[in-house]
């Protein structure tokens, strides 16, 4: 037991001394919360859209009054004709542009239609259908309005909530996302390299010539991981709450002990990297491209996993990202309990047994 | 055979279909600087790991310290020291902290560390860099460091393997100073080299060419042997003769 104390405390030396390390552990978390948190968000505020309003009536009038009192656009300018729509979207600026054709009123009163064009930049596909969503909801609510509550023959009212999420905040889905990512980073990552930096400097060999066991070698490199891995979820699970009021509706217990068994299985990921290469090098390139990349790309943080072709489907359910990412939602929005996500945690312990049992053949005990 | 701390009879590895060591057989007495050399790829290396129990051996038999090397590794690995060509220190710990560190590995008690800290930064006059990171010392105080961090724990053997690579003369000197004392203590020394100045040292050497021992004798027998001014001499004299 002695031993294994040396060990972790040589451990921290290494880790407390190296400034990138330390950056990696605690910077880089911060950043990655405040940037998904503040920055980088699907939802849009005061979209820039351009009018061309040929009516200029009362009724033309309030629909942009309308539009505009919304955060969600704000008037960049006034169109005189068509010709002018080019040139509005090529200044980049303007997002969408509402076109309201003459005698709006009058259609509308008299010949109980009236129409309104809706032209969108759709350079980026998704930014304009989130602005036309939200321009046509407008317009409906504006009809609404106007009309009041006049009886149609038959209509279907669609009732909408949205259930777990009611203000639709990016930071929801974002900051279980970052937690994966985080741990994935830290314990992955972190392990692979620190085994490997042992390899390549020579003193794995004389760690094996020591009576040291090689479990107990590779248990001495990754608790210190460990403690730290779970120290960066608390900090992110306290960012969550606190500073994006980030709800955690099932238990905190339920929800800590899977962070420990996700970093876990990160961290068996890292020995089974490191049990392949013996260079530095090449096991933060596995664990950048084969990881990271896979994590951001397929754990349905970023990009939603339904609309991915099945091929792609399928390789993200090898990824235990995947799987943590919905036991973290679940249990954090859903308030599930182990009685919901015990799917996605019977997956993750599979996959971390699997990862140590296919890196302790690996690993070999004799240098050959 | 009680005063042997190495025997090895015919003892072999082989990679697929490459032999590296081929049925080599020599005995390593108490107390004797045992050189080990050969070109590179000769198969000194892969012998000496067979030894310290980071290789198992294809075939034939090895005692080291009086264990066997197939079963009884775990009693083998408290009884030897160990220095890899590569410098095997922690680089962003402080020599005291490696000190600690690697006594502490092979279970000494924090008594004996400390006590055994004192005595090593004493003969190796280090006391007042005993607080630096490793890093800020000349190789040379490096090596020196290392080697004796390998007695640490009172090893019966200690292997070196190519310990004195990059280091200036004088500094091998010193180093093979070292050598002698702990071998004067009744020290083990098996070491593999490159310098042919550093074979002379040694109380007897075998060289090894294409995985096997070609020569193996004192140095002035050796000498005697190959009709030869000096160990270059005998050296490249076996190394032509297998081409």
């Amino acid at each position: 037991m002695q031993q294994f104390f040396v060990f972790v405390r040589k451990e921290c030396y290494h880790i407390f001394r190296d400034k990138r390390t330390l950056l990696i552990l605690f910077g880089m978390p911060l950043v990655l919360i405040i940037l998904f948190g503040f920055a980088i968000t699907n939802e849009i505020h005061h979209a820039q859209i351009a009018v061309l309003d040929q009516s200029r009536d009362s009724y033309s009038q309030r629909l942009v009054r309308k539009m505009t009192a919304s955060r969600y656009f704000e008037v960049n300018r006034y169109l005189s004709s068509y010709k002018e729509i080019g040139p509005a979207f090529r200044q980049g600026d303007v997002k969408l542009v509402v076109v309201i054709p003459g005698r709006f009123a009058h259609s509308f009163e008299h010949e109980k239609v009236a129409a309104v064009q809706l032209l969108t930049d759709a350079s980026d596909p998704n930014t304009a259908t989130t602005l036309i969503n939200y321009a046509n909801a407008m317009i409906i609510q504006y009809q609404q309005e106007l009309t009041g509550e006049i009886k149609l023959p038959l209509t279907i009212r669609s009732e909408i909530q949205m259930v777990y999420n009611p203000s639709l905040k990016g930071v929801f889905l974002f900051v279980p996302g970052v937690m994966t990512l985080i741990l994935m980073l830290v314990s992955a990552m972190m392990t692979s390299i620190t085994i490997t930096r042992e390899k390549e400097l020579g003193t794995m060999e004389i760690l094996l010539v020591s009576p040291l066991k090689p479990v107990m070698i590779i248990a001495g490199k990754v608790v210190p991981y460990i403690v730290l891995s779970f120290i960066i979820s608390l900090i992110i699970l306290a960012m969550g709450t606190w500073v994006f009021a980030m709800p955690v509706k099932g238990s905190l217990l339920l929800l800590l002990l899977e962070c420990i068994l996700f970093g876990l299985t990160a961290l068996s990921l890292g020995i089974l990297i490191s049990s392949m290469t013996n260079s530095q090098q090449t096991a933060m390139m596995i664990s950048l491209m084969g990881l990271m990349l896979p994590t951001v790309l397929l754990s349905g943080f970023v990009f939603p996993l339904e609309s991915m072709p099945k091929p792609l489907q399928v390789v993200a359910n090898v990824l235990p990202a995947k799987w943590f990412n919905i036991i973290l939602k679940d249990v954090m929005l859903k308030g599930a309990g182990l009685r919901q996500v015990w799917m996605p945690t019977a997956i993750l312990c599979g996959m971390t047994v699997f990862f140590l049992a296919v890196s302790i053949r690996k690993f070999k005990i004799r240098l050959s | 055979m009680n005063n042997y701390s190495i025997v090895t009879k015919d003892l072999t590895k082989r990679f697929g279909s490459f032999t590296a060591t081929d049925a080599i057989t020599f005995e390593v007495g108490q107390g004797e600087i045992f050189g080990f050399l050969g070109a590179n790829g000769a198969g000194k290396t892969t012998a000496m790991r067979m030894l310290c129990g980071l290789l198992k051996p294809s075939s034939g038999e090895a005692k080291v310290a009086g264990y066997d090397i197939y079963t009884q590794t775990e009693q083998i690995k408290k009884r030897i020291g160990y220095m890899s060509q590569k410098f095997s220190l922690y680089e962003d710990l402080t020599v005291k902290e490696n000190i600690r560190f690697y006594g502490g590995i092979y279970g000494l008690s924090n008594q004996q560390i400390k006590e055994k800290t004192h005595a090593l930064l004493d003969r190796l006059q280090l006391e007042k860099e005993a607080r630096q990171l490793v890093s800020s010392l000349p190789l040379g105080w490096k090596q020196k460091l290392s080697f004796s961090i390998a007695l640490l724990h009172d090893p019966s053997i200690v292997f070196l393997d190519e310990p004195t690579g990059g280091v200036d003369p004088i500094t091998r000197r010193q180093f093979w100073d070292l050598i002698y004392e702990s071998a004067d203590k009744g020290v083990t020394i098996f070491v593999t080299t490159h310098y042919m100045d550093e074979a002379e040292y040694c109380n007897r050497i075998s060289i090894m060419v294409d995985g096997k021992i070609k020569a193996l004798d004192t140095p002035a027998g050796l000498k005697k042997q190959f009709n030869a001014e000096s160990m270059n001499d005998v050296f490249l004299q076996l190394a032509r003769a297998k081409s």
